[in-house]
């Protein structure tokens, strides 16, 4: 065997130092030694060069890989590059799919080593990280077999591995088809058709759901959850007392027509899109972002179509004759943080915003994880470095986020000019009004307001082509190849004919064809009513994602979400009348033991009241609660010092007076580096990023909020105020403390809880009557005694206290 | 009486029942009939649910035996020169207002130098200290009397040069906000050994740092794994207070009810998150004792605050310190001084020197009071800041002259808890620019401090978006050197 040709190779291949020239030799001595070439096993192709020992050059190619190379991709590549994971796309242990390659392109270029990305990634060298990954590198006798094999021409016999087309496509990938809807035994339980998804699941699993909750429980459930306010102790009445049928659906279409949906559903959103009233970072300054939290609250109450919510907010400005809502709903993606720090680069810190875009579309719509890709391919799902950039250049070309004069640095938006007037705020309302009704009028009426509002108007987008540069490792002075706006190759193509901007990347998300939108949206709400996704890790429906627990069923709303038009209500309505969702919540010891973590919906999910709402109802307990919308932010109660800046931003917390201090959570000012404490402790997220799910926690700090805040100690006082004031002077303290635990926990008390509390206000009483400093000293700082004397109310407050800090008021039962 | 009604005394108290309940209860119409409600349950005495409260702070094993079982970090906010305090260059010093090299410049990137700075020597003396020689300024004096208890890195380096997003960096291993800090990360991996206060405790002197609450914050953790911020002004720990009016008895009457109905909902609906939250309202009680009893420093004795230098009743670093030390002793985890005012970008010839009287004195009676305690073995104390500072002088030559930000190498030490002491390793070229020797990324830095505290840095993860994540992120190579 002559091996010439390999010495003669290796010394011409360029960056071939000394060490590869080593390998060489090892190789040599191997090949030698099997004696394989003469085991060359014919492929199908017509024969090619023949070597100078006068074998083809494809039978020494075959023979090596049979050999060595085949056993070599099973052992060393295939745990990734396999039958059950294939990381970037790429499966290495069959033939056509290694021959098509994964997300980084085809794997191996026949004759041609070191263009083929097999050779490349095994060697390390560039900037791409070496195979096999976190594991030992391949030695050099077999990476030298792998360039042999390459070099002869690649052949993998067709017999050889398993025939397999394409990669298994992962489940998310693959666009949801609406299933038969199962039968089920116990045909007298479903309500809808979601619950015959869950109880045939039940079934095969020998379980049985839950007792329909009680009626007092369903109404505050479905208050707290669709409105996030507890129900009226006369709506309460109201539900007990109607026996005709539908009573229940009339309660949840009441809920669904109220100004507070929006005000509710807000909530999640405005974490999706890291929506805060102040820029981030040192000086965290205050931004007025807030007409763009309006909009969500007009849109969600008006139940707009979820793609037209989508396409709006990615790229209101880009629509025909946009209006000026439809450019306030971009304000979306102007939620990045800012660091104005003196010493930052606008260039950077711009680039960093396209990147916190592109990352929280992905999440919020996709429920990808793209960031990983901003500086590699991604190591589990089918993106690809590129293909990350192809979607910043989508969101390239806007303004930049933050202007210097060489010292200072400032946020300069991009800025949307809104006018406040009385005039226009009547139209807005209007417009709301007229949303609800049809497309094509409220189309006409924006165009109106729009003939008005073009003075205000600024052009968001700069004009020019959208191109973006691949940033090599993630970094943007190191920029790459360019590239043009497209998306990821796994999912439908971007049609030709498609504007190659946002608009066309949002309308391209919310085409009936995209396989993930509307199961990670359906996803979404479902978590938010059952406590748990069907998909429990909502951020994520790639490949490290938790399979479904019910597929079929996220797939059937996914496509009936799709098919009814995206519309919310209508969903939120579909699940909250099914009898899974208004099954009890109790936990039986069977149950903890059959499915301790509720997978199988055999029960509800008690759920704590996310951070905004803890304070809304409180407030509502206690009488106080403002209902006006929209607006700046307000300024609560906050103790002193929790702002404590450097630099030009105010530290003054302009602290709001009269009603406007109890208006709803969602409307008190947010600064990222220091969100309102109450907030913080009860699990809010600082909004410097998107999230798609908070955590839940009961810790002391929670504790030490409800007992003490001020805040919450106003309402205290409120409450007990209000029931003084809401019964007769002649009612028995026994009187006063139903209509308290009712208020709060909207339910009867039994005899013991009764016992608790009565006594509890009557040994209370004797207490202050022994001090009534104390009694003085606890009202004193609050002007919400309804003109109660303090020892009057004193012992009311103390049991107020008592009943808006049990966990049974904070919590959806 | 009923049975139901006994035990509710029990509960209850009976003082409080007897002495003026009955007649009002007797007097109400509603209460009769709910009391001849036999189906009424009796109240579950404590701890009788047969849920136990999940308790995500229950102190864990570590990977491996600890060195270190707890961590004071005192962070100087702005980064202070290196080239003044640890890192000498006297060659720097010949090239005093001489233009710095163009190679040195190329491809750098400031936040705020121009084109052609020029070099300024360390404008303060160093000296060799204690048996292991270590080269300290003048600037320290306290702590060159420490200086064989420390171990100097003074080949850090960073990938951030503005103080945000370098503080987030160093505190959470990537350059923004949303990954769970290095005090998160110690408690989720090794809980609590203190049961009245918090796992996790932060204390900042001055403003706030730039970085934000994220600093400590836990990122995607559970949240019940943040530091909690305590105060120097106000209340301590925000609501740790009870309203005026609420005296602590009147405050136990209160627990001891919501208790009581806490746990007839907890029999009622099984669900074991009610434990958790009964645990919780006993855990801020205890804290209501704790925190004042913590940061009341009265009865430290006069040498005690002097050691730090304190001067009485004046909130502070140097008191920080103390609290620090108070903390420690009470079993907190994490423990994070934040000193806000390094970021000299000019006057550093009287600025530093300020700053360094704050807090020179304190840090090493810090040191001192820990090892006389005997606390100092197993606590691992670090001192640092963001980044460094350049060669390269900022503003106009003279006494006004500044440093701009330098990620490329920075000075860190750590002390205790294991720390091999008495060496610095790491070296810099000659004008302090590069490192030549040791480079340790912050990564490393942060795979050594878990690796201190008992813990490899690749197995203490949290899956998150399909990926398990690490305080080191993908990087992450302990320093050998450092563990003892």
């Amino acid at each position: 065997m002559d091996s010439g040709c390999h010495f003669a190779f290796a010394a011409d291949s360029p960056g071939a130092g000394s060490r590869r020239r080593r390998n060489m030799m090892l190789v040599l001595l191997s090949l030698c030694g099997s004696g394989l070439l003469q085991q060359a096993v014919a492929d199908d192709r017509p024969p090619a060069a023949q070597s100078a020992a006068g074998k083809p050059a494809e039978a020494q190619s075959a023979a090596l890989f049979k050999e060595q190379i085949y056993p070599l991709l099973l052992r060393k590549c295939a745990a990734c590059h396999g039958e059950e994971s294939q990381e970037g796309r790429l499966r290495l242990d069959a033939r056509s799919t290694t021959l098509a390659g994964g997300i980084s392109g085809p794997a191996v270029v026949t004759g041609k080593p070191e263009a083929s990305l097999l050779y490349q990634r095994i060697l390390g060298d560039g900037d791409l990280d070496r195979m096999p990954l976190d594991e030992e590198p391949l030695t050099a006798a077999q990476i030298e077999v792998v360039r042999r094999w390459i070099e002869l021409g690649a052949v993998w016999p067709r017999d050889i591995g398993p025939e397999v087309t394409a990669p298994r496509k992962h489940w998310a990938f693959i666009p949801p088809k609406q299933p038969a809807v199962p039968e089920v035994k116990q045909t007298s339980w479903p309500h809808n058709r979601i619950d015959h998804f869950l109880l045939a699941r039940m079934e095969q699993a020998g379980m049985a759901p839950s007792p329909r909750a009680g009626r007092e429980q369903l109404i505050r459930r479905a208050s707290l959850h669709l409105t996030g306010l507890p129900p009226s102790l006369a709506e309460i009445d109201d539900f007990l007392s109607d026996d005709q049928p539908g009573a229940f659906a009339r309660v949840v279409d009441r809920l669904l027509a109220s100004p507070r949906y929006g005000e509710r559903w807000a909530v999640p959103w405005l974490d999706a899109a890291r929506y805060a009233d102040s820029n981030g970072y040192q000086r965290d300054g205050r931004r007025e972002a807030w007409p763009w939290r309006d909009w969500v609250v007009a849109a969600l109450n008006a139940d707009m179509p979820f793609d037209q919510f989508t396409i709006e907010q990615i790229a209101g400005d880009l629509l025909p004759g946009a209006t000026l809502l439809q450019r306030v709903a971009t304000g979306f993606h102007r939620n990045t943080m800012a660091n104005v720090e003196a010493g930052t680069d606008p260039e950077e810190e711009h680039v960093l915003a396209i990147l916190d875009r592109v990352n929280t579309t992905g999440t919020v719509w996709l429920g990808l994880s793209l960031e990983c890709a901003s500086c590699h391919n991604h190591k589990y799902d089918p993106i690809s470095q590129r293909e990350y950039y192809r979607l910043y250049a989508f969101f390239s070309g806007t303004e930049k986020e933050i202007e210097t004069n060489g010292t200072e640095r400032d946020f300069i938006g991009p800025k949307l000019q809104v006018p406040l007037s009385r005039e226009q705020q009547q139209q807005r309302d209007h417009l709301q009004a007229e949303l609800k009704q049809k497309q094509a009028e409220r189309t006409r009426l924006l165009a109106t307001l729009d003939e008005q509002q073009r003075n205000w108007e600024q052009n968001l987008q700069l004009p020019g082509e959208r191109m973006a540069r691949v940033f090599r490792r993630g970094d943007f002075l190191n920029p790459g190849e360019a590239v043009r706006p497209g998306t990821p190759a796994v999912l439908p193509p971007f049609p030709a004919e498609a504007p190659a901007t946002r608009l066309g990347l949002a309308r391209w998300l919310v085409d009936p064809a995209n396989p993930l939108v509307a199961r990670v949206i359906v996803n979404r709400q479902w978590a938010a009513l059952f406590g748990q996704g069907l998909v429990r890790t909502p951020e994520d429906f790639g490949i490290q994602g938790e399979r479904p627990t019910h597929p079929e069923l996220l797939d059937w709303l996914a496509v009936d979400f799709v098919r009814s038009g995206w519309c919310l209500k209508r969903l939120h309505r579909q699940m909250v009348l099914s009898a899974a969702w208004q099954q009890s919540s109790r936990i039986t010891p069977e149950l903890r033991k059959q499915d301790p973590t509720n997978r199988l919906l055999a029960r509800m999910q008690r759920l704590r009241l996310p951070a905004e709402l803890v304070r809304d109802h409180v407030l509502a307990v206690s009488g106080l609660l403002s209902q006006r919308m929209e607006g700046p932010p307000v300024f609560p109660y906050q103790p002193d010092g929790v702002w404590n800046h450097i630099g030009r931003a105010s530290n003054l917390w302009p602290a709001s007076t009269g009603t406007e201090k109890w208006r709803r959570g969602l409307y008190v000012n947010w600064r990222r580096t220091v969100p309102y404490p109450s907030f913080v402790n009860f699990d809010a997220p600082t909004r410097e990023q998107c999230t798609v799910q908070r955590s839940q926690s009961s810790t002391p700090l929670q504790a030490l909020t409800l007992m003490n805040d001020p805040a919450y100690m106003e309402a205290a006082v409120a409450l007990a105020a209000r029931l003084l004031n809401e019964l007769p002077a002649e009612a028995s303290d026994a009187d006063r403390v139903q209509q308290g635990f009712r208020l709060a926990t909207g339910r009867q008390p039994s005899a013991v809880e009764m016992r608790i509390l009565v006594n509890r206000v009557q040994v209370e009483r004797t207490e202050y009557a022994e001090d009534p400093q104390r009694a003085e000293l606890l009202v004193k700082d609050f002007p919400v005694t309804g003109g109660h004397a303090p020892l009057a109310l004193a012992p009311w407050v103390h049991v107020a206290s008592v009943l808006l800090n049990l966990d049974e008021t904070i919590t959806r039962n | 009486m009923t049975p139901d009604l006994s035990r509710l005394m029990t509960e209850i108290g009976r003082r409080e029942f007897l002495g003026a309940g009955t007649a009002g209860l007797a007097g109400s119409v509603a209460l009769r009939s709910l009391l001849a409600d036999d189906s009424a349950a009796a109240i579950p005495p404590a701890g009788d649910s047969g849920i136990a409260p999940a308790d995500p702070l229950a102190e864990k094993k570590p990977h491996f035996a600890p060195r270190a079982k707890q961590l004071i970090y005192l962070h100087m906010v702005g980064a202070p020169s290196q080239l003044e305090l640890f890192d000498h260059k006297p060659v720097l010093s010949q090239y005093d207002g001489q233009p710095c090299p163009a190679e040195l410049l190329e491809g750098q990137r400031f936040a705020f130098l121009k084109a052609n700075p020029t070099l300024m020597g360390p404008r303060f003396g160093f000296s060799q200290h204690g048996e292991s020689g270590a080269s300290l300024s003048e600037l320290l004096p306290h702590l060159a009397r420490q200086a064989d208890d420390l171990a100097i890195v003074r080949s850090l380096k960073t990938e951030e040069f503005n103080h945000g997003p370098a503080q987030v960096f160093m505190m959470t291993g990537f350059g923004r906000q949303g990954r769970p800090s290095l005090g998160s990360w110690l408690t989720y991996g090794l809980g609590s050994p203190s049961r009245n206060l918090p796992a996790f405790v932060v204390l900042v002197t001055g403003k706030q740092p730039g970085g934000g609450s994220s600093l400590w914050g836990s990122g995607f953790l559970p949240s019940v794994y943040q530091g909690v911020q305590f105060r120097t002004k106000g209340e301590p720990v925000l609501f740790v207070t009870n309203p005026r009016g609420i005296d602590p008895p009147a405050r136990r009457r209160m627990l001891d009810d919501l208790g009581a109905l806490n746990r007839l909902q907890l029999e009622q609906t099984g669900d074991p998150e009610i434990a958790t939250r009964i645990a919780s309202y006993e855990l801020a009680y205890r804290m209501q004792t704790a925190v004042p009893d913590l940061m009341d420093v009265s009865g430290e004795p006069k040498h005690i605050q002097e050691l730090y230098g304190i001067e009485s009743g004046k909130p502070g670093f140097a008191s920080n310190c103390l609290l620090a030390r108070r903390l420690i002793e009470r079993g907190v985890r994490c423990v994070q001084l934040y000193d806000q005012g390094w970021d000299h970008h000019g006057n550093i010839a009287t600025s530093l020197p300020k700053k360094c009287r704050e807090i020179d004195q304190p840090v090493a009676a810090l040191l001192q009071d820990l090892k006389q305690r005997g606390l100092l073995k197993d606590t691992l104390v670090v001192w640092g800041g963001e980044f460094g500072r350049t060669p390269m002088l900022q503003g106009s030559a003279g006494p006004k002259a500044g440093r701009d930000h330098h990620k490329d190498a920075f000075t860190v030490w750590m002390a205790g808890g294991g720390v091999r002491p008495g060496q610095t390793i790491g070296r810099t070229d000659e004008l302090g620019y590069h490192i030549v020797e040791d480079a340790v990324h912050v990564n490393d830095f942060h795979a050594t401090l878990l690796q201190l505290m008992g813990l490899e840095h690749t197995r203490l993860t949290w899956r998150y978006q399909g990926r398990d994540f690490r305080l080191t992120d993908v990087g992450g190579n302990v320093v050998r050197k450092l563990l003892g």
